[in-house]
């Protein structure tokens, strides 16, 4: 027997992944206009292995198939997990990265709801721990016909220093550890552009109107977006203001790497993150203060997907210390 | 006045669908041939059965009469015949029976005797007395009597009149309010006044603007500054506790009432109730209903309490072949009926027609993604899909932690989530097994203790024996010390005293059972007539002549001392022939 409440609203899980998709297509248009088409055959190979991996899963476990790949968030993470990488990358790496992060993080868990880590996530850092060399291969803004990239996607012959370059964060990292010259300096390279790296503003800028879309369709809330970019954008100030020569301004940090993926993309991702309202903040911001770090201190160019895995962990405390007060209860719980 | 308006987290704009109904003005219903009226009309008390098969009532006779605290009156809803008392099926969603009385109307509508009740004559108790004793509850659905809302109104500030209706589909406190709104003010003025209330604030949803106008020009002719504040209609901006903290910024924590914080709540059908009740002296027999949903003529009627719903379902235009159950109450917090032949009760305030084209059934469950969705909704601000994952582990302390019984069943976050889970249907479940297992537990507790209470009247009485014996011991050894040699028995009994007094206890009991013995001749052969003696004797004789009493001696003075034989029987018998 049914009981109340007999009305619903129209919304499903699979409208919910149908949005976020969509509000992904304005950071793929401008990295097709801007790196190349590339990104459109690692996104069908992605999606295509996440369908499959999903589908053996769900039959392996017995559940309902149909019911449960329609939902779309297996996409989702292959998206995700194929934003994340270099374009470039070979085919293999892209199916073992979604096989990572769709068997092992998504349904070695329990399935969609149960992952306690993002698996896009789990996804690069197990990529970049075990292929460093590929993972670290970013083709520079238009610099590569699609040919080229098909060749190296698919699996042609990689004589790669000859077209690959170091990404805006990467340079700028590997610059100041050399102690050659200043931020200042660094930024007139041809890797740069105007706000990050060279052609990258575009592809963030892209994903930050993907990111109002969400917002203004109600997908996330603005918690875990303004607290990401706040709490990046004020460490980075605070050593920029300190030293200018030795870190790059916020704007740049915003502007570089997955800074926006990871503010509209990364960190809202509902299942893995935190859930009150307080403890979006203190997930959000914790990401960003890491990955700073990790950024500037730590052994890899960009610290987000770590970041965000720490954060991870940290989510059943952080929860349980955060929440809210309840109708009338004018004490907080403790 | 302008009333400041606060808002309360979360709530959902579900479709109102107030249009099919608010137009139809408020129509009596034609009396059924039959009335069931259940004796159980408060779901927290039921009220003593007063009637008996074959007798005739009138209407607005007592039929039940209230019991305990949170009882009220019962009420004949039109005069006719009792036909029978029986137990009857009630509109809940367990199906289950009540006990009722059935009534065959004969038409006439023949009233008791009733007149005004001059409530500000007669003092403040008798005022809620009558109340009670006309069966006024809160007619709002959750049927709470009303007297005892009053009574706990010393210190209340605010009189909140509840005509926000926040539920789809159902009309029928608009349509009440747009007909009788000075009705429905008289009524709360009466309350108002009973309960101490400076000031009396009407909040009414803005999607009813002929309420709200009803009730203002009403309020203006009555000149007592009244408030009517329009409230955005955001549902369930009609639960009380929401309506509460609009309308003043108070809220009213799981368990507390509003009067504790100086605030009570009425609904606009119990202020029209208690009106009646008031100015003519009726008791609830009717109250205003939306009949709705998959229908052709959707409206509003009056309808007596005990009227069966099939009865009542013919109005709203034949029944459409796609209805598939009929719904009491909204859509939000309303339930299937479990059969039709169920009567109106005080709380019946809507019955929707359902098909599933208005109410489809939802599609499958799917896992949980956290969104947060239901978070956003619930308007007790708790986090339901925490509360759903505690609930679907059993993990009901947890559960609790989180503050389950916060939860108000609204089903706003059953109506948010994308995953389509029932949430509401877990908290339910959560909070039913919760309580069976107090239930459990306090049986065992019970138990427990009556078992340990056993034990320890059992310690104790052997405690307090043991305490005897040896002060008789004692007293014995003394009585012996004084008096070595005394008698026959007791000399015999004196040295091994001295070595046991055990054993002297056992032979003084022995003494002293056998002078009882000898005491505790027969009292009805003592003291005979001579004559008498001569019958008893010749009795024994006769019987030992037939071989009955073995062993017993011939003497008549010495009758056997314990007669319980059996064979004694007849013989005392024909004695008493």
């Amino acid at each position: 027997m049914i009981h109340s409440p007999y009305i619903r609203k129209p919304a499903s899980v699979q409208q919910v992944m149908f949005t976020v998709l969509l509000a992904l297509v304005p950071g793929i248009a401008a990295y097709v206009w801007q790196v190349g088409a590339g990104i459109l055959v690692n996104l069908a190979i992605a999606t295509t292995v996440a369908l499959a991996a999903e589908a053996l899963m769900l039959r392996l476990r017995k559940r309902p198939v149909m019911l449960s790949l329609g939902d779309l968030s297996a996409v989702v993470t292959a998206w995700l997990v194929v934003l994340c990488f270099p374009t470039i990358v070979p085919w293999w790496v892209t199916t073992l990265a979604v096989l990572v992060a769709i068997v092992g993080a998504k349904h070695l868990y329990g399935g969609l709801g149960q992952n306690p880590f993002n698996p896009a996530m789990v996804a690069y850092c197990t990529m970049i721990v075990a292929y460093p060399a590929l993972m670290s291969q970013w083709p520079p803004a238009g610099q590569l016909d699609f040919a080229t990239q098909l060749d190296l996607i698919l699996g042609g012959a990689r004589n790669l220093d000859a077209i690959t370059g170091a990404t805006a964060l990467d340079a700028l990292r590997t610059g100041l550890r050399v102690g050659e010259a200043d931020v200042a300096t660094l930024l007139q390279q041809k890797a740069f552009g105007a706000l990050g790296g060279r052609g990258w503003e575009w592809v963030a800028g892209g994903y930050l109107v993907g990111g109002l879309f969400l917002l203004a369709r109600g997908v996330i809330t603005w918690h875990m977006p303004t607290a990401f970019i706040v709490a990046l954008a004020t460490i980075a100030g605070l050593f920029w203001l300190v030293h200018p020569e030795q870190f790059a301004s916020p704007l740049f940090h915003l502007a570089s790497g997955g800074a926006m993926l990871a503010a509209f993309f990364i960190v809202t991702d509902p299942i893995s993150g935190a859930t009150t309202p307080r403890g979006k903040l203190l997930f959000a911001a914790g990401v960003a203060i890491i990955a700073y770090l990790i950024r500037n201190f730590g052994a890899y160019p960009e610290g987000i997907a770590f970041a965000v895995l720490l954060m991870n962990m940290c989510v059943p405390l952080i929860d349980m210390k955060t929440q809210p007060r309840v109708f009338g209860h004018r004490e907080e719980k403790p | 006045m302008i009333a400041r308006l606060f808002g309360f987290h979360g709530g959902i704009k579900p479709d109102a669908h107030k249009n099919e109904s608010a137009g139809s003005p408020i129509r009596p219903a034609p009396i059924p041939s039959r009335l069931v009226v259940p004796l159980r009309q408060s779901t927290r008390a039921t009220s003593e059965c007063l009637v008996v098969p074959g007798q005739k009532v009138l209407k607005g006779e007592r039929i039940g009469a209230p019991e305990g605290v949170l009882g009220t009156a019962v009420h004949a809803p039109t005069s006719g015949t009792v036909l029978e008392v029986v137990e009857h099926h009630m509109p809940h969603p367990s199906g289950l029976d009540t006990l009722s009385v059935v009534i065959e109307p004969d038409g006439e509508e023949r009233w008791i005797e009733h007149g005004p009740f001059d409530w500000k004559e007669r003092s403040r108790d008798e005022a809620l007395a009558h109340l009670r004793d006309c069966g006024i509850v809160g007619l709002g659905g959750a049927t709470f009597p009303s007297h005892i809302k009053l009574g706990t109104g010393t210190g209340i500030e605010v009189l909140i009149l509840n005509g926000a209706e926040c539920e789809p589909w159902i009309t029928c406190d608009d349509r009440l309010m747009r007909e009788r709104a000075a009705d429905i003010l008289t009524g709360a003025q009466i309350l108002r006044e009973l309960i101490g209330a400076p000031r009396l604030v009407v909040g009414i949803e803005d999607n009813k603007p002929e309420a709200i106008a009803a009730m203002r020009t009403a309020a203006e002719a009555m000149g007592t500054g009244i408030e009517v504040v329009p409230i955005p209609a955001l549902y369930p901006a009609g639960g009380e506790k929401q309506l509460i903290r609009v309308l003043t910024g108070i809220e009213i924590p799981y368990g507390r009432l509003g009067g504790e914080f100086g605030v009570q709540c009425f609904n606009v059908g119990t202020a029209h109730a208690v009106y009646r009740a008031m100015s003519f002296g009726e008791p609830l027999v009717s109250r205003v209903l939306t009949l709705t949903g998959n229908v052709d003529q959707p409206g509003n009627y009056e309808v007596l309490i005990g009227t069966p719903i099939e009865d009542l379902l013919p109005l709203a235009g034949p029944r459409r072949a796609d209805t598939d159950r009929i719904i009491m109450g909204g859509p939000m917090m309303g339930f299937a009926l479990p059969a039709l032949d169920v009567p109106v009760v005080k709380a019946t305030n809507c019955l929707i027609s359902a098909s599933q084209k208005l109410f489809p059934t939802p599609p499958p469950e799917q896992a949980c993604i956290r969104c947060g969705a239901c978070a956003r909704a619930c308007p007790a601000e708790l986090q339901p899909f925490e509360l759903y994952w505690h609930s679907r582990a059993k993990n009901f302390g947890k559960a609790q932690e989180y503050n389950l019984f916060d939860c108000i069943e609204c089903g706003c976050c059953a109506y948010v989530c994308p995953s389509h889970i029932p949430l509401v249907d877990y908290f339910r479940f959560s909070k039913s097994e919760i309580w069976s297992r107090e239930r459990e537990k306090n049986a065992a507790d019970q138990a427990r203790e009556r078992f340990e209470f056993r034990n320890w009247r059992q310690e104790r009485e052997k405690e307090e024996k043991a305490a005897k014996l040896a002060a008789k011991a004692a007293e014995t050894r003394a009585k012996l010390a004084e008096q070595p040699a005394a008698g026959e028995g007791a000399a015999a009994a004196a040295p091994a005293a001295e070595e046991d007094p055990k054993k002297a206890l056992i032979a003084a009991a022995l003494a002293r059972a056998k002078a009882q013995k000898a005491a505790s001749e027969p009292k009805n052969t003592d003291g005979l007539s001579a004559e008498t003696q001569a019958e008893i004797a010749e009795i024994d004789r006769r019987r030992q002549a037939l071989g009955l009493a073995e062993g017993a001696e011939p003497a008549p003075d010495a009758a056997p001392a314990a007669p319980a034989a059996p064979d004694d029987k007849p013989a005392a018998s024909t004695r008493d022939a």
